[in-house]
């Protein structure tokens, strides 16, 4: 077991060397530099333009600034923003929570809905509901959620007045930020209601962002039970005598739960994705917005350092997935 | 009857495309996909003789004229008209053609690239393969919509920009897919008698080993088919997709956007087009697994 | 039902909430500000929700004009060769007192000379600590303009400049010369935590930052010993709300109070609204598209005229602006500023004559070009990709085909000052009220050499009057020269003048005193909701 993990941590080595010259190339081959953007509608003359490059230090040749990076990163320095002068760390773990809050909400709706219909659906193959589930599924499968989240805001805010339009939580509330998460810090703020209040903002935009993920943790979930109800040790388990919800939960779910957690792991790459369009829709201040409209200011540091942290959650989360997998099965463990 | 009886035995087998067409054929989801999807490429192939206007015709005393059903709709515009008075029918009937476009293209783009490369990785475990899934890991660390936004922000925007964009961002798991199959055929007995026969390199890969890896492959091409649509909509969405006035749904759909007060069906329809093509796809994608590979039939 | 009925008890529970509480004036605005040592930045956000709040300058706009009147200066003197201007400050300005620092003394001189020197005088150790520079105080060109400055005694600062500068009294009201603490600079120095003073601002303004969430919110107090009065509100909050759909929603949910820079095509619908209030200005913008008279066919003055007679300006601010959103442009600046040519007609809709002087410049089989515009809205320009798809309709109705090409406003303005485009939309945002402020970084033949001027369009008899303008004091004089240097502009028509877009901003029926400002610095200091 500990030579699968170590072998396992010996790859990462390379692919973040490669993550790291990846966005370093990629953000530079992009047009334009952030002296310009940072002028915005007011332009430069061809001397200032120079002294600020040398000002941020990307007057160097590309080499010497990719080490340059290296270097600082070895001494765990992220750089500061060219935009707003302030530290990438600082500026990652003020927005990171938000959009973690806004994951984890929309990865609880998928994951309890989907496991629930998606048991229902096996245990009833071939009904109205099952063929329903399905149905949904795969439309909530192929919706593009940017139109989605706009469909939700217009019903739900605008016609009903149900929930806020937009931002985690009404500015009335004076909540100082501790842990980040706006529902744990509400709780912690003596602030009468509004932790309700935040609840409201999360929830549009978690289903929003859960629709895609509670498709597919939906169907996965009533193939693997499918699979799983099937097999050997439930046939006997039920043959015992034990109670059908015994057989389905402890016996059945149990089992089924393993690829079904895979299928979690694989969807964070694609939940920070779909945060990007989510974010944008309800004016969430996450990771997701923040990278992007980095890429339009070309502010390099961001870029490549937001993108960088990104890319080693991703890989830790399909890491940590790879290990679990591993001990569950030990036939993966022993395949290269 | 009789004749018939007489004939060579193998005629009753039905043959493999009749029995794929059978057991596509049992899943009815499948078929309304296909339907639609029938109905969709009629429309991109005959778009200049199907829709009622130019997509690009700007009627400008009908701005944000709503359906016809509507009051103040017209009948002229079924389906209303947007901002500069296009008609909608008319973009969303030409739109078709710039999504299947897109979709198409960006499939085979990353396809075939894909495929080599997965391939190569398969036949070269040592150096060449372990290398070539380290380049895909570091690719696939990074969100795909981020880096595709990365990468039309490098080409700038535009069709064949967002087409080079989607298919780079689907490539790793084209090369995933392939490597996983490769390596499963190479221990079968069939490769080793044909590598024992003097098979060449490349016969080994294209015509004993690859044929057998296909099922897989063409239910990932529909999936990501359907994707590179969403994806390609999703960078319209973002301002960075194919240019104006070249009617592409998402892209439409962000620039409506600003009117979803006013006027919802310059945003709803273009939305919804894209939705129920996708979910055609998707079905589609159903009923190939299901008929293709009976083994992924209740796979993910 | 019952669920709507809940949900509004909740909300007005949640009203009632607030009522209790001192009324706080929410303004939603369009963006984050970039930071809060403000002379690094540029934004508009950063002017509204960091500058006017926060900081005071020596001079300062009467709101919602371009007339100059006195801030922290009480009064001031010109010497007669327009030279030298010396500054008399107001006594009792007290800087804010913060939980990261108690000030112990009263404005005076130094703090003026530090904050305009910090930005003048290369020598370490505050002029670097701007990693980005002073961009707005180099785009002025105060480096060049500012001789020497001198503290004359504690209260009277002169400005010794190198040449005369007639915009000069207005350039000092602008927020690159807000008037920044000394001594707390001295404190951060000594603790060696100079990147404070970005995250820990200390002005005197009628605001005290309390909190910044990132593209969240900003909040400020009210500062209790302003200068100018007790600010009317307790509480001032920003709500960052990229969205202009957003914002309104926001408002029309009461949200948010004050809602800035609402889409132009929403005003009839917020004007309906009887709960809202829509406020509106003639701003200082002029949107236009460049034509690059460095690229043939444009060279020919009857190119670029046809493309001018080809466009269809009223259809255009139609459905650009809505009705009322904006006035159409026929000269670089709006007709309230000095000198403005009111006998000037902008050229007419008329395709016919276009296509003849299309023929008569030899073209009468047609030109291609491209139009370039960026992706997002903005102020001048609500909907890009709408305007430039119109232009390109109303040119093929002459005959001309164009290629639109979208791309990001940073590549696009460098790409544009290497004169790669032929039609580029652009704008501009006047700072100072001026006429100087739009001809000469657009249109002077300076600007021409260095790109700036994306039309590349360099009249040499234009440029004399311009340049003669500028270093005349005279308004008569200066507004004489003017008026011939627009007609000069007319004639070549080296730009499409678009509109001058409408400023507006929504607010909610119980807000009072507010103005909006020309120049896109609005102040919060005298507003409050009753």
């Amino acid at each position: 077991m500990f030579a699968f993990i170590a072998r396992r941590l010996g790859l990462l080595i390379p692919t973040f060397f490669g993550v790291t010259l990846l966005t370093f190339a990629l953000i530079r081959m992009i047009p334009g530099d952030p002296v310009e953007v940072m002028m915005g509608e007011r332009r430069v003359d061809p001397e200032m333009h120079a002294q600020a490059m040398e000002r941020l230090g990307l007057n160097k040749p590309l080499y010497a600034q990719y080490f340059d990076y290296i270097g600082k990163l070895a001494q765990g320095d992220l750089g500061e923003s060219l935009r707003t002068r302030t530290s990438v760390w600082d500026e990652f773990t003020t927005l990171f929570p938000a959009t973690l809050e806004l994951s984890l909400a929309a990865l609880l709706f998928a994951g309890t809905l989907g496991l629930i219909a998606g048991v229902i659906a096996a245990l009833k193959r071939g009904s109205l509901f099952d063929h329903g589930v399905m149905g949904i599924s795969l439309a909530g499968y192929s919706m593009p959620i940017f139109w989605w989240g706009l469909l939700l805001i217009m019903f739900f805010s605008v016609w009903l007045g149900w929930t806020p339009v937009s931002g985690r939580i009404d500015l009335l509330y004076d909540i100082p930020p501790v842990t980040g998460f706006m529902l744990i810090d509400t709780l912690l703020s003596d602030e009468e209601g509004a932790f309700v209040d935040a609840l409201r903002h999360l929830i549009l935009p978690a289903i929003v962002l859960g629709t895609i993920p509670l498709a597919v943790i939906a169907r996965m979930t009533r193939s693997a039970m499918l699979e799983v109800l099937r097999e050997d040790y439930v046939r006997t388990a039920r043959a015992k005598g034990l109670s059908p919800a015994r057989v389905v939960f402890v016996h059945g779910l149990r089992n089924a739960l393993i690829p079904v957690l895979t299928v979690f792991g694989l969807q964070v790459g694609a939940l920070l994705a779909g945060a990007v369009l989510t974010e944008t829709i309800f004016s969430w201040p996450g990771i997701g917005k923040w990278l992007i409209e980095s890429i339009g200011a070309r502010d390099y540091p961001v870029v490549q350092n937001g993108i960088l942290l990104i890319a080693c959650l991703v890989i830790l989360v399909n890491f940590v997935v790879d290990i679990l997998y591993g001990l569950a099965n030990p036939r993966i463990r022993h395949q290269r | 009857m009789t004749t018939q009886a007489t004939l060579d035995p193998s005629l009753f087998y039905p043959s493999p495309l009749k029995e794929f067409w059978q057991a596509f054929a049992h899943n009815k989801g499948a078929v309304a996909g296909l339907a639609f999807m029938i109905l969709l490429v009629i429309c991109a192939l005959f778009a200049p003789w199907i829709a009622p206007h130019d997509p690009s015709e700007q009627y400008r005393e009908f701005l944000l004229t709503p359906p016809a059903w509507l009051e103040g709709g017209q009948l002229q515009f079924l389906l209303g008209t947007d901002e500069v008075g296009r008609d909608l029918l008319s973009r969303l009937i030409h739109g078709a053609r710039l999504s299947l476009l897109i979709g198409l293209a960006s499939v085979l783009m990353s396809l075939i690239p894909g495929i080599l490369l997965g391939l190569v990785a398969g036949f070269f475990p040592r150096l060449l393969g372990p290398s070539i899934m380290r380049l895909m890991d570091i690719m696939l660390a990074l969100p795909s919509l981020l880096l595709a936004v990365a990468i039309v922000a490098i080409l700038g925007p535009g069709l064949i920009n967002t087409i080079f964009a989607i298919a780079i961002v689907s490539l790793p798991s084209y090369v995933r897919l392939t490597r996983a199959a490769v390596m499963g055929e190479l221990n079968r007995d069939y490769v080793t008698a044909a590598r024992l026969a003097g098979a060449s390199l490349p016969r080994l890969m294209f015509i004993t080993v690859l044929p057998n890896c296909m099922a897989p492959l063409i239910v990932q091409a529909t999936l990501s088919f359907s994707s590179a649509i969403l994806d390609a909509a999703a960078l319209g969405f973002l301002g960075l997709g194919v240019q104006p006035p070249t009617p592409e749904w998402g892209t439409m759909l962000a620039s409506a956007r600003d009117y979803i007060e006013r006027a919802w069906w310059v945003v709803s329809l273009p939305g919804l087009t894209i939705l129920l093509s996708v979910l055609a796809i998707n079905l589609m994608g159903d009923g190939l697994r299901d008929a293709l590979d009976p083994k992924l039939k209740n796979a993910q | 039902m019952t669920f709507t009925l809940r949900a509004s008890i909740v909300l007005s529970l949640a009203l009632g909430c607030a009522a209790v509480q001192a009324k706080p004036l929410v303004v939603c605005t369009e963006a984050a500000p970039e930071g809060f040592d403000i002379v690094q930045y540029t934004t508009a956000v950063t002017a509204d929700a960091a500058s006017e709040a926060l900081f005071d300058r020596l001079v300062r706009f009467n709101p919602g004009t371009t007339e100059i009147e006195p801030a922290l200066a009480e009064h001031w003197d010109i010497s007669p060769d327009g030279l030298s201007y010396t500054f008399y400050l107001r006594k009792g300005v007290k800087f804010h007192s913060t939980p990261w620092f108690t000030p112990s003394r009263e404005m005076n001189a130094d703090d003026v000379l530090w904050s305009i020197q910090r930005q003048h005088d290369p020598k370490p150790p505050w002029h670097a600590q701007s990693g980005r520079g002073f961009p707005y105080f180099e785009a002025m060109e105060f480096g060049k303009l500012i001789a020497r400055i001198e503290k004359l005694d504690s209260h009277r600062v002169r400005f010794v400049l190198n040449q005369p500068q007639a915009p000069f009294l207005a350039d000092m009201a602008m927020g690159f010369t807000s008037i920044y603490s000394a001594e707390y600079a001295e404190q951060l120095f000594k603790a060696g935590k100079q990147e404070l003073l970005n995250s820990q601002p200390v002005g005197t303004g009628p605001f005290v930052l309390q909190r910044y969430a990132k593209d969240a919110q900003v909040r400020y107090t009210s500062h209790t010993d302003y200068w100018d009065g007790e600010p009317a509100s307790e509480k001032l909050l920003f709500a960052i709300t990229t969205d202009p759909n957003v914002r309104i929603q926001k408002l029309r949910s009461g949200a948010c109070n004050i809602a800035l820079y609402p889409r132009p095509f929403d005003i009839p619908a917020l004007k309906a609204d009887d709960k809202l209030k829509v406020l509106e200005l003639d701003s200082l913008l002029t949107a236009y598209v460049a034509l690059n008279a460095r690229h043939k066919p444009l060279d020919d003055v009857r190119v670029r005229q046809a493309i001018n007679l080809a466009f269809d300006k009223q259809a255009y601010l139609g459905a650009q602006f809505g009705a009322e959103g904006a006035s159409p442009a026929i000269a670089p600046y709006p007709s309230t500023l000095l000198g403005y040519n009111s006998q000037l007609e902008g050229w007419p809709h008329d395709p016919q004559r276009a296509r003849q002087l299309l023929a008569e410049a030899g073209h009468a089989n047609g030109i291609s070009l491209s139009i370039w515009t960026r992706p997002g809205g903005g102020p001048t320009n609500p909907n890009p990709s709408l305007g430039a798809q119109m232009l390109q309709a109303d040119l093929a109705a002459v005959g001309i085909k164009t290629d639109i090409r979208v791309m990001e406003w940073g590549e696009l303005i460098k790409r544009a000052k290497n004169g790669e485009h032929d039609l580029a939309f652009m704008g501009w945002a006047g700072d100072n009220g001026d006429p100087d402020n739009f001809l000469t970084p657009n249109l002077s033949c300076a600007a021409a050499q260095s790109g700036e001027n994306q039309a590349g369009w360099c009249d040499t008899e234009f440029d004399q009057l311009i340049t003669q303008a500028r270093e005349t004091t005279e308004l008569q004089q200066r507004a004489a020269l003017y008026r011939q240097a627009l007609a000069i502009f007319h004639e070549q028509a080296p730009w499409i003048p678009q509109a001058h877009p409408k400023q507006f901003s929504a607010i909610s029926r119980d807000v009072e005193g507010f103005t909006l400002s020309p120049m896109g610095s609005n102040n919060y200091a005298k507003v409050k909701r009753h």
